[in-house]
């Protein structure tokens, strides 16, 4: 089989690209560095981007705009609960997943009992979670006890904790959306919910579960990262939201729904991180290199649109 | 079908009555011309970019890149417009004609918009940040005057979105062409077969949300007298919340032009009405997202008794 008709194949051909392109310029010096690096800030892409997958996997409408809300507010609430204080770096686990839960819940019954369209209810929600994290931060920034910053940066057999985290994440969510009945479920959802319905899969289960798992992955990215970076801040999310649907639709899979691609997220998140050490090694300023990120994402997508039209 | 099914403007207008009602109980003073002038200030460029969007929603598409792009022509509006006319007038022509041909791209090759509009909001945010490293500029004398002018009676912004709502009425739902239009987003298929050449309506439809972009842009810069790269990132999801709203749909080319300003300005009302509740600061943007939920709640009871 030829691996080129492979969806995911791309995104990890343009990370290597990049790769290729950066190292090219110091002469192959700093390499290993450039790659702990990707994997380290790729992950927490990586996270939400596989949370925002399962979400677009259901269907043409759905997507969650509530991510850096979320993210944002798990991080303050879990920082606050844990205090500094050693030996904590659980029970702000707990807090923070609580807070995912809780938020994708909402979102949940904002869709299903006001049966508004997803991309609003989850803009709406987003508004009040952020609210709350405004309020409960008061503009303060606890650091995380110091065993959580240190595993947060740390790293095992020379990959960093954080894209541990988001690998076995990443496996997690193949398994079940390649092997058990629910992934099934959900594909079958996507590609047409009227025929899933019909077949007799509970597609409002389906729904409520997804919706549950991506602001449940927000919050566990919203941790690590203000774990990561010494503290929770107001405008930590932002960056997410568009990077989570980026990492989507270059990984491969397809915005339409009912198609989706775990591999391909993992390459998109490199990527993405990779183009930006690019520019930068070349001197792109802040401009240029949104104009460039930009443009590449496009490229991407009509690339990968002529090569379906051509299958 | 029921009477409110069929007349879905009554919901917007009902919903920016009873806000527009409640900011009078909580402020009385606010109920004159200075005070209308005050809440509303900010309504034009926020309708224009509502419409704009709404364009974009009547073919089936979706546009991510709209708070980007009336950034852009912000920041062009403050700099070449204002200093060399003739070139910032090109500039602004060359964007909308790069969104008809995005538009055109994304039928060509079947592209989902979602995405071609997300890189695109990359492209205009970085071409902003060229144009303007950092917030300055200046509003053209004339723009500022138009912004600024006092009509008699009732204030500019008031007097503004009744004429965008009126033109863009008669243009998408009176006019052959706005017919048209409307239907490349009910069916597409059908639209084509009956021999119009759904590649320039789409390009038409993405040219006229760059139109109403750069005017939303320009007015914009006309009210606060400079720019900045990131001034208006938000309009990308106020646009959006405005032309549901309005009633509009994100399928099947239901819109409604009137109900997309009628939405931008209780979304602006929604805004000063917190202020005028002394709400405290954190709260205000989640107030905000709860009027929206409030609004939209509204809305099932109109759609629940259409089915029955």
């Amino acid at each position: 089989m030829n691996p080129l008709s492979k969806p995911w194949i791309w995104s990890w051909l343009a990370a290597a690209g990049a790769f290729a392109l950066t190292l090219g310029l110091t002469s192959g010096r700093g390499a290993g560095e450039l790659g702990y690096a990707a994997l380290s800030f790729g992950a927490f892409a990586a996270i939400v981007g596989l949370g925002q997958m399962l979400v677009i996997t259901l269907g043409p409408g759905n997507v969650d705009l509530s991510i850096p809300a979320t993210m944002t507010l798990a991080a303050t609430l879990a920082l606050k609960t844990m205090g500094t204080v050693e030996g904590t770096a659980f029970v702000g686990l707990a807090v923070a997943l609580g807070v995912g839960l809780a938020a994708g819940f909402a979102n949940y019954m904002l869709i299903l009992l006001l049966r508004l369209p997803p991309i609003i209810a989850t803009l709406a929600a987003s508004l009040i979670y952020q609210s709350l994290a405004i309020w409960s931060n008061r503009g303060l920034r606890i650091k995380p006890p110091r065993e959580l910053a240190d595993f947060a940066t740390g790293q095992v057999m020379g990959i960093p904790n954080v894209a541990w985290a988001g690998l076995l994440l990443a496996a997690v969510v193949w398994v079940v959306l390649e092997r058990s009945v629910w992934g099934r479920w959900l594909l079958a959802t996507g590609q047409n919910t009227h025929a899933a319905r019909l077949a007799g899969i509970p597609v409002e289960m389906i729904r409520a579960a997804t919706y549950l798992s991506v602001a449940v992955f927000a919050s566990l990215a919203g941790y690590l990262l203000a774990s990561f970076s010494g503290g929770a801040a107001l405008n930590m999310g932002t960056e997410y939201l568009l990077m989570s649907i980026a990492v989507v639709v270059i990984g491969g899979s397809s915005i339409a729904g009912g198609n989706s691609n775990v591999p391909g997220v993992w390459g998109a998140a490199l990527f993405m991180f990779l183009v930006v050490s690019m520019l930068n090694s070349y001197g792109a300023g802040a401009g240029v290199r949104s104009v460039l990120t930009g443009t590449i994402i496009i490229a991407i997508v009509i690339a990968a649109s002529t090569r379906r039209v051509r299958a | 079908m029921s009477f409110l099914a069929r007349h879905r403007i009554i919901l917007p207008v009902v919903s920016l009555a009873v806000l527009l009602a409640a900011t009078f109980y909580m402020q009385p003073r606010a109920m004159s011309y200075f005070g209308l002038n005050l809440l509303f200030n900010l309504a034009v460029p926020i309708a224009l970019a509502t419409i704009a969007q709404m364009m974009i929603i009547m073919v089936n598409d979706i546009d991510l890149s709209l708070g980007a792009f009336v950034s852009l022509v912000a920041c062009v509006t403050a700099t070449f417009l204002n200093d060399t006319p003739m070139l910032g007038l090109l500039i602004l022509l060359a964007l909308i004609l790069s969104y008809a041909l995005l538009g055109a791209l994304i039928h060509a090759l079947d592209l989902p918009a979602i995405v071609v509009t997300l890189g695109m909001s990359f492209v205009w945010g970085g071409l902003a940040l060229f144009i303007l490293p950092s917030p300055g500029g200046a509003s053209p004398d004339w723009l500022r005057t138009l912004m600024t002018v006092k009509p008699p009676i009732v204030p500019m912004a008031v007097v503004a979105s009744v004429i965008i709502a009126a033109v863009t009425h008669l243009l998408i739902i009176r006019s052959g062409i706005g017919t048209v239009l409307r239907g490349v987003g009910g069916n597409a298929t059908s639209v084509a077969r009956a021999g119009w050449p759904v590649i320039r309506l789409k390009a038409f439809a993405y040219g006229l949300a760059g139109l109403f972009g750069v005017l939303a842009g320009m007015t914009l810069v006309g009210l606060t007298t400079s720019a900045d790269a990131n001034i208006a990132l938000r309009y990308t999801l106020l646009s959006i919340a405005g032309v549901i709203l309005g009633g509009g749909e994100f399928i099947g080319g239901k819109v409604s032009p009137t109900g997309a300003v009628i939405g931008a300005l209780t979304l602006t009302l929604a805004a000063s009405f917190l202020s005028f509740m002394r709400l405290s600061p954190d709260w205000q943007i989640g107030a905000q997202g709860a009027i929206l939920i409030l609004v939209l709640t509204a809305r099932l009871i109109f759609s629940r008794r259409g089915e029955a």
